[in-house]
């Protein structure tokens, strides 16, 4: 592989952007039927899958995009679009990891998820989706001896579809808004979890996310059911390789957690962000929701969102159970013309549900920052409590951030608090550090970390080194 | 070591130090003593380059200029500065902070970089020396420190780092008597023939434990008297009227 100098330099920037040659399939161009035809058709699905695509597609044709976000985007043809590409090795599915394309392997292996059984992360079972299918999933094995099961969820659809029906779209239904019911009627693949009564899985479960082909977009569906009595850690991973054209990452995620069960679910989002001119760069719009269904559940959702030319995502919880909790914990940086639009909804059903969302955002360069939240405590659930933190950091003096914090209590017996604070960079602070022999960018690694730490702190152990560093490349060459 | 000649420094429109010599040699203790606002602290945020100051006139340390150095190089190449608020920062314990400034510090001159575990140890040693309660180590920099615990860390990052020269900006101030003392120790057992130190106080009482060679008497932007120890019990009697 030959590169121009100008794109080994930009490499430097995001060490992700590389692109794997590989032969692929692609569904025909266009958002028709047809498509959706082909999609179901190559993934094998039954009739049922196929009918529910088709559902969602007809209620997508009365449906516009939604335009009260901050970042605006050009308009997106979606007839231009390729709605399903995979490596063509995989149109016989590979059986097992040594039939897996090897240049596939070496991708992984790049990004630093080696996939190979003897060169597995510890303690991590990963699930690996490349364009539109997963390429492999590790430890499945040792998985299925709890009755976990982890698997892609193309193969779920296959091979239990009682619970992919049970619980598919009953957190997201197909009519919820334009790019959630796009999701279902065009999904490709993603992530299926389910855990048994009162089992603790034994180890992370984990997707990495990885756009390759270009012109495409990807729709990610994962789907997590924690049932009774039980708990699992899950965290997904994104990366894509560096383009001029602009493309759209549209997932949908459901959580369910059932009575005394929990989730927790890390994102270390860092899609290729575009360049510094703000050409190119992923359109991250997704829509993440959890139901702690039952009583005494708990959902928790920490995400460091660094990447994504625009990211526009509010990973929910919907706390119907009562004493059920939702958490949601958040660090999103954006860099020269980054925009994010994110935060999280806390809708309060059951009475004495908690509810905590911790969000630290950081601006620089001409980026753009917004925390959007609702915090709604209905009528029936009394004695519920909210408490919301928005730290706002901003590095320069071209760049922006707001808070947008939308409150409804409708009971007299439940609490909500909200504190916000906005920050510039003290710059009596980078004299202490430059003062103690730290060149600016340790310096501001330094106070930001600090600044993200609640937030860091709740990534599993394995992660939190990769997201600290995540962090200060983000923000190099910001201050200065 | 440090040799000034006719600095001067102005913020703005404003002069602030006004044609100032000074030369410090390796094993020397100077105290600068003054009334406030006689340019005490801007003297020391000069040497260290702190922003926001115009600066003529020569600066050297060991035959460099440091009007071309920035503030970490400075610091790199041992200029040490003990604040007189030293900073808080949210978020940052304190064993990582000394781990990172050691760490670019040691890196800046050729030395490997010491792991967590060593740096753990060292810390350790030189906070028992100054009796500091260790689990200070995992709080977070400075914050709900008191202002004893402050000046202390801040000692104890100058027996961590080795500097050259010590420059301590009113690191009395607000100690009480045990502190004040253990600050004094610090110093003392720090010092050596080749190290020297720049000790700013508006008060003699820390002159009565750390024992300077060179007393100036800074008023205006300039030094207008020097002497040895005596000078020190004089000001105490008469204050800085008679240098006005």
């Amino acid at each position: 592989m030959t590169m121009k100098p100008k794109e080994i330099d930009k490499l430097k920037d995001y060490k992700y952007g590389f692109t794997t040659d590989i032969e692929n399939i692609k569904s025909p161009k266009g958002l028709n039927e047809e498509t959706i035809r082909y999609i179901s058709k190559i993934k094998n699905e039954p009739n049922w899958m196929l009918n529910w695509r088709l559902k969602a597609f007809n209620r997508l044709k009365s449906l516009k995009e939604p335009n009260w976000q901050k970042p605006k985007y050009p308009k997106i043809n979606y007839q231009e679009l390729y709605y399903y590409s995979a490596p063509k090795s995989f149109k016989d599915k590979p059986k097992s990891i040594d039939d897996v394309d090897p240049k596939l392997i070496e991708t992984y292996k790049k990004l630093g998820i080696p996939l190979e059984e003897q060169k597995r992360l510890s303690g991590v079972a990963v699930d690996a989706v490349f364009d539109s299918v997963s390429v492999a999933t590790t430890f499945k094995g040792e998985l299925e001896k709890l009755g976990i099961v982890f698997c892609s969820i193309s193969e779920a659809i296959q091979k239990h579809p009682e619970l992919v029906k049970k619980y598919l779209g009953t957190v997201i239904p197909i009519t919820d808004h334009y790019f959630a019911t796009l999701n279902s009627a065009v999904f490709t693949d993603g992530s299926f979890v389910y855990i048994p009564p009162n089992v603790k899985c034994p180890m992370e479960l984990s997707t990495y996310f990885r756009i390759n082909a270009s012109d495409t977009g990807q729709f990610e569906r994962t789907l997590i059911i924690a049932d009774k009595g039980s708990y699992v850690s899950y965290l997904e991973g994104c990366t894509a390789p560096m383009r001029d054209e602009n493309q759209l990452h549209a997932a949908n995620v459901e959580l369910i957690a059932l009575d005394d069960a929990e989730i927790k679910y890390s994102t270390v989002q860092n899609w290729y962000p575009g360049d510094e001119k703000g050409v190119g760069g992923i359109y991250n719009f997704v829509t993440k929701r959890g139901a702690c269904r039952g009583k005494n559940s708990k959902i928790s959702w920490t995400q460091v969102e660094t990447g994504s030319a625009i990211t526009w995502k509010y990973p929910s919880c919907i706390l119907q159970g009562d004493n059920s909790v939702g958490e949601f914990y958040s660090i999103a940086i954006t860099n020269n013309h980054q925009k994010a639009d994110t935060g999280t909804k806390m809708i309060h059903l059951g009475k004495n549900t908690k509810s905590k969302i911790i969000s630290k955002g950081i601006s620089a360069g001409k980026a753009d920052n917004t925390y959007r939240g609702l915090v709604d405590i209905s009528k029936r659930a009394k004695n519920s409590r909210n408490y919301t933190q928005c730290d706002s950091l901003l590095m320069g003096n071209k760049c922006g951030a707001h808070t947008i914090p939308y409150i409804k209590n409708k009971n007299s017996s439940s609490t909500i608090e909200h504190e916000a604070t906005t920050s510039k960079i003290n710059e009596e602070q980078l004299y202490y550090c430059n003062q103690r022999g730290m060149d600016q960018e340790e310096a501001v690694s330094l106070i930001v970390n600090g600044f993200c730490k609640e937030v860091l702190q709740q990534l599993p152990m394995e992660f939190a080194v990769e997201a600290q560093k995540l962090v200060s490349i983000s923000l190099e060459g910001s201050v200065g | 070591m440090l040799k000034l000649k006719e600095l001067k420094a102005s913020i703005g429109e404003k002069s602030i130090i006004k044609g100032l010599n000074l030369e410090i040699n390796p094993g020397e203790v100077h105290a600068i003593m003054g009334p406030n606002g006689s340019g005490k602290s801007t003297l020391a945020n000069v040497l260290s380059g702190k922003d926001g100051y115009t600066v003529s006139g020569s600066l050297k340390f060991e035959d460099e200029n440091l009007q071309e150095i920035s503030i970490e190089e400075r610091a790199r190449k041992g200029i040490f500065l003990a604040f007189q608020y030293p900073l808080e920062i949210p978020g940052v314990n304190t064993s990582n902070f000394l781990k990172t400034s050691l760490n670019s510090i040691r890196k800046a001159n050729g030395k490997k970089e010491l792991d967590t575990i060593s740096l753990i140890k060292l810390i350790k040693e030189k906070a028992s020396e100054l009796n500091i309660d260790e689990k200070f180590l995992s709080r977070q920099l400075n914050v709900g420190f008191s202002g004893g615990e402050k000046k202390k860390n801040e000692i104890l990052q100058m027996k961590l780092l080795e500097p050259k020269l010590s420059i301590l900006d009113e690191t009395d101030s607000g100690l009480d008597i045990d502190a004040l003392r253990i600050v004094a120790d610090g110093v003392n057992s720090f010092k050596n023939k080749n190290n020297s130190f720049l000790i700013i106080t508006h008060y003699q009482r820390l002159l009565d434990y750390i024992k300077p060679d060179f007393i100036h008497v800074l008023s205006d932007g300039k030094i207008v008297k020097t002497g040895c120890s005596d000078l020190a019990k004089e000001l105490e009697k008469t204050g800085y009227k008679n240098f006005n």
